[in-house]
């Protein structure tokens, strides 16, 4: 049981589906954590089992920190590092140790990190992954892209799939939608695209907000000659998460916005397979 | 010499020799299989016929839905010749063959116990008939009357406080599994003759008790032997001689079970391992063009008809602990052979179809016996039809093939056997988190006060100690354990005397194997407990009477459920620990001491009985089902879940490892043949993680919160609960809400 020792604390309950605040409240108001070489880190919570994170099956870890305030986030209890609890990298290293063998055993699986933004904490994140390649498991980062310029070639090699998430082609769409610019995100796609690396395009389409044919139009063209994407994957907008926009105090402007119609989503899935990329 | 003409033709076109010599299903099986790598193409719908039956059966369903009991025989204690031969629609029915004269129509099985008779009757306002009351209270003895004369005051004490509870002391204990297969390959005569061979070789031995008593059950068994032709003539078939084409062989092995529920209301009545046996007759008769597949599949649909309509007397009580109207006619499918060939048929598809044909349905209990080497496509078609109906549940072949061989059945849930060479002696379970209180309280009931177990010395000091609960939970662990095998030993002498199964256990070998299978329930609670007193701090609180009755927990502590060994190396010990305090003490007959981890639904009623306990859990809410996590506490998905309770070890309960999951069906992007491929992936993965049981339901809280409310909308809704599929709307308002307050994983495997 020595190995224990470090689990005075256990790691914080739920999914990402549960509302977490403040577990850390001295913790930095920075984007950019890198305190002890990433022998620690701040995370929400992670979750085992899922189908949707990458290939096979996932242990998701949403760690917390984020530079994006997406007018569509579901979890906006991981904007700040605050919001996560501070653990040792060890702690994350033997618990993903337990489910190794079992990762092993089925196809294509292993750990995504998600968040939040886990490139807020690139010392910490690639250690994650570092960790996750030595245990023999499939690895993949779900970004945004925004921080991709913190991934070093180093880091990406521990990464077998980047998860993408173009939140818009329209630069003042994307402005509106993540109070931030899109250069930093198309940089990072073409950066990953001359490297060779896979990469999931991801695309939340929320009615009134993404859904303009030419911003859409904009994303396929851009993804449709990169040889290393695999799929783009369009996101139907839920109101999963409004709850805790409500519990946070937060201004929610989505309150009104109906979830992607059939026909929409038909629609644009229509447009990213014309343009030449699979889309699902 | 023992071939006669019949065999000859009955056996045509059939290869291997040994189990002609010999009886030997299992050499007959794997002589003869054609294993199926297909897919499930080529099946057939119903046929019309087959539809005819199903259609007159349906005001009989809606009807019992109502009320629950539809009608009983009152005056005919039921045996394999009590009652004439009963149809549904005789010009319809390819399979024939009812328990009494009418469908839905119950019988009394007095020999277990004229109590259950008399509360069966009095539940739904019958009187019992005065002559067979006279009869079994005063001339026959019952099972029931002799185990009561045996039980000790402690055990009886027990029993009240619900420490040690479903035993079967007043019903029959089930989980036999005659091998009805035999009737139909050799014929009765044949196995007659070969009983009378192996009682011969019995003439010369010493009448110890041990061996009158053998010789009295054998001489039953030719007479259970005589009586079931006489039965099956009632029908006008002459089941002397075997079957000789694929309907015979079908309708002969259906009057082999037909037989054993008429005289035997057993907790459990399974069927066996039956489709890939059917499988090489339908063969013989395909190749022979006497049968088409619409015909294949209107067999073993019009046998899967007879099989949702057992219906045993029962009481409230009993239902309580197993609700729903179970009586697990489990059928095996799948499965590998010794020789790596899979034991798939095209017949455990066309089983498997009948939950399309006829729609889902608890009964039969369809088991698959999944190994990673099955095919591919069978491994696809049981996700496929497993999301459609929430009827099927899974066990490990790889695991059970080294302990059983390749002809094993499940008897009830999990409980594995070799067919015909193996019985067990049921026993239900102890209440492991009421032990644990006990510890605590020296002995005292933590509801009644009532000085049960030893009078130990109860915890001392504000804040519990790990070390120093374990030492007591321990030796309170050593008292349950002597007790409950004390308690085993009067049951199974006094069943064997009294109630014996004459014609079950005619379809069986003279030399068995018997197991005596006991079991625990609560195992989640204890582990979160003893979790709690050592990884925060619990303070016991007196209620008055001196006795702890509640408990304050402070800090953090890991749960079961999470794959987290800090807390699932504690379940994993509590297994092992309770085993070693059973093995200690010598049973009836010599029976292997074996356990469970399974509660069926009596999670509930055990819950309800529970004292607070140190994990937080109230006093009465229920416990988790079978080797599940308590409710709500696995809250790291379902992989997290599966793999705490695959850690169990299966050698220290190998009677079988219970574990239910319920997850939603969701969104999915990756299209249905991935979402397939990724649930074969996730089931060979848990096993092959040493994971057991796996009840796999895909269906959502708010479609079974509208069907309680809505019932008339869903007929045959079925779900998983512990080892068993129920009809959902039959459960008790109550497990339908332990049903419902279970963990639902969002993104199914």
């Amino acid at each position: 049981m020595a190995e224990l020792q470090v689990a005075a604390t256990e790691l914080p309950e739920g999914s990402r589906h549960d509302l977490r605040r403040d577990l850390s409240p001295d913790a930095p108001e920075i984007e950019d954590y890198s305190e002890g070489e990433g022998a620690f880190g701040y995370m929400h919570s992670y979750e085992t089992g899922s189908r949707l994170d990458g290939p096979g099956i996932r242990i998701t870890l949403f760690l917390s920190g984020c530079p994006l305030r997406c007018q569509y986030c579901h979890n906006p209890d991981t904007w700040h590092l605050k919001h996560g609890m501070r653990v040792p990298l060890e702690l994350i290293v033997t618990r993903l140790g337990h489910f190794a063998p079992a990762l092993r055993a089925m196809k294509k699986s292993g750990l995504t990190l998600s968040g939040g933004e886990p490139l807020v904490q690139p010392a910490f994140s690639g250690r994650i992954f570092a960790a996750a390649k030595a245990l023999g498991l499939h690895t993949a980062l779900d970004t945004s892209g925004f921080l991709g310029s913190r991934a070093t070639d180093e880091y990406l090699e521990n990464v077998d799939l980047v998860i993408l998430d173009i939140k818009s082609w329209d630069p003042d769409t994307y402005r509106r939608v993540t109070k931030q610019d899109i250069e930093p995100t198309l940089r990072f796609a073409e950066r990953l695209a001359a490297m060779g690396k896979p990469v999931w395009v991801r695309y939340v389409l929320v009615p009134g907000l993404t859904d303009d044919p030419a911003n859409v139009e904009g994303v396929a063209k851009f993804v449709a000659p990169m040889k290393n994407v695999e799929w783009v994957g369009v996101l139907p907008f839920h109101q999963l998460g409004a709850f805790k926009w409500k519990a946070l105090g937060l201004d929610y402007e989505l309150v009104n916005t109906p979830p992607a119609p059939r026909a929409l989503v038909k629609r644009v899935h229509a447009q990213i397979r014309d343009a030449g990329c699979n889309v699902r | 010499m023992l071939q006669e003409v019949s065999s000859t033709q009955a056996w045509r076109k059939f290869s291997g020799t040994d189990w002609q010599n010999e009886i030997s299903v299992r050499d007959f099986i794997v002589s003869n299989i054609t294993p199926y790598t297909g897919g499930a193409e080529f099946l057939a719908t119903p046929s019309r016929r087959t539809l005819a039956v199903w259609e007159k059966l349906q005001p009989y369903f809606r009807e019992e839905a109502k009320k629950g009991v539809l009608d009983v025989d009152v005056a005919t204690p039921s045996s394999l010749t009590s009652h004439g031969p009963g149809y549904i629609d005789r010009d319809n029915e390819v399979i024939v063959g009812l328990q009494t004269d009418q469908p839905f129509r119950r019988a009394i099985m007095p020999t277990g116990g004229w109590g259950m008779i008399e509360g069966g009757l009095k539940a739904i306002g019958r009187e019992p008939d005065p002559a067979v009351r006279e009869t079994f209270t005063k001339y026959r003895k019952t099972h029931n009357a002799a185990v009561f004369d045996l039980y000790t005051p402690e055990i009886r004490e027990c029993r009240r406080s619900n420490i040690i509870t479903g035993l079967p002391d007043a019903y029959g204990r089930g989980r036999i599994i005659g091998d009805y297969r035999r009737v139909a390959l050799y014929g009765v005569d044949r196995l007659i003759a070969a009983k009378k061979a192996e009682r011969a070789q019995i003439d010369a031995r010493w009448p110890t008790e041990e061996v009158m008593r053998l010789r009295e059950e054998m001489a039953d068994q030719m007479r259970a032997l005589a009586d079931l032709k006489t039965m099956a003539q009632g029908y006008g078939f002459d089941i002397g001689k075997p079957a000789a084409n694929a309907r015979e062989a079908v309708q002969w092995t259906y009057f082999g079970y037909l037989g054993a529920i008429k005289e035997m209301n057993g907790a459990a009545m399974s069927v066996g391992r039956v489709s890939s046996f059917f499988d090489i007759y339908i063969e013989r008769d395909l190749a022979e063009k006497t049968m088409t597949e619409d015909d294949a599949q209107e067999l073993i649909d019009q046998f899967v008809i007879k099989l949702r309509i057992v219906r045993f007397m029962r009481t409230p009580e009993y239902d309580a602990l197993f609700s729903g109207d179970p009586y697990w006619a489990t059928e095996c499918i799948g499965g590998m052979a010794l020789d790596g060939r899979t034991l798939v048929t095209r017949s455990s598809f066309r089983m498997l179809q009948t939950l399309t044909n006829l729609g889902p349905a608890p009964e039969p209990n369809m088991t698959i016996l999944w190994s990673k080497r099955l095919p591919e496509a069978f491994k696809r078609c049981c996700i496929t039809v497993s999301k459609e109906s929430s009827a099927l549940q899974f066990e490990n072949d790889d695991l059970m093939l080294p302990q059983f061989g390749d002809d094993y059945a499940i008897a009830c849930c999990v409980s594995g056997m070799r067919v015909g060479k193996q019985m067990q002696y049921f026993g239900a379970r102890v209440n492991l988190a009421k032990c644990l209180l006990y510890a605590i309280n020296g002995g005292r009931d933590e509801v009644s006060g009532v000085q049960v177990g030893p009078a130990y010395r109860p915890v001392e000091g504000d804040v519990l100690d790990y070390d120093d609960v374990m030492a007591k939970f321990d030796d309170m662990m050593a008292w349950l354990a002597r007790t409950y095998v004390h308690a085993m030993n009067c049951i199974h002498w006094s069943h064997d005397r009294y109630n014996y199964e004459r014609l079950m256990m005619a379809l069986h070998d003279r030399d068995i194997v018997r197991t005596m299978a006991f079991g625990i329930a609560g195992l989640s609670v204890v582990a979160d407990s003893l979790s709690a007193i050592k990884y925060a701090k619990v303070k016991p609180l007196r209620g008055g009477d001196g006795l702890f009755t509640d408990y304050e927990t402070t800090g953090e502590f890991p749960v079961f459920g999470n794959n987290d060994p800090r807390v699932d190396d504690i379940a994993v010990d509590l297994v092992k620990r309770f085993m070693d305090h059973l093995r200690v003490h010598a049973t009836y007959r010599g029976a292997i001491h074996t356990q469970s981890i399974l509660t069926i639904t009596s999670n509930v009623v055990y819950g309800k009985g529970t004292g607070n306990t140190p994990d937080g859990r109230r006093k009465g809410e229920p416990f988790g089902p079978g080797a599940n996590p308590m409710h709500g506490r696995d809250s790291h998905g379902w992989l997290a879940s599966c793999l705490s309770v695959a850690r169990l070890p299966y050698e220290h309960a190998q009677d079988g490892i219970s574990y239910t999951l319920s997850v939603v069906p969701g969104e999915t992007r990756q299209g249905e043949a991935e979402r397939i491929s990724r649930a074969v992936d996730a089931l060979d993965m848990y096993f092959g993680q040493g994971g057991f049981h796996i009840n796999l339901n895909v269906l959502s809280k708010e479609t079974l919160m509208d069907a309680m409310e809505h019932p008339d909308k869903y007929p045959q809704l079925t779900i998983r609960v512990s080892g068993y599929a129920v009809n959902f709307i039959r459960l008790t308002r109550e497990q339908q809400q332990d049903v419902i307050s279970r963990t639902f994983f969002h993104g199914e495997i």
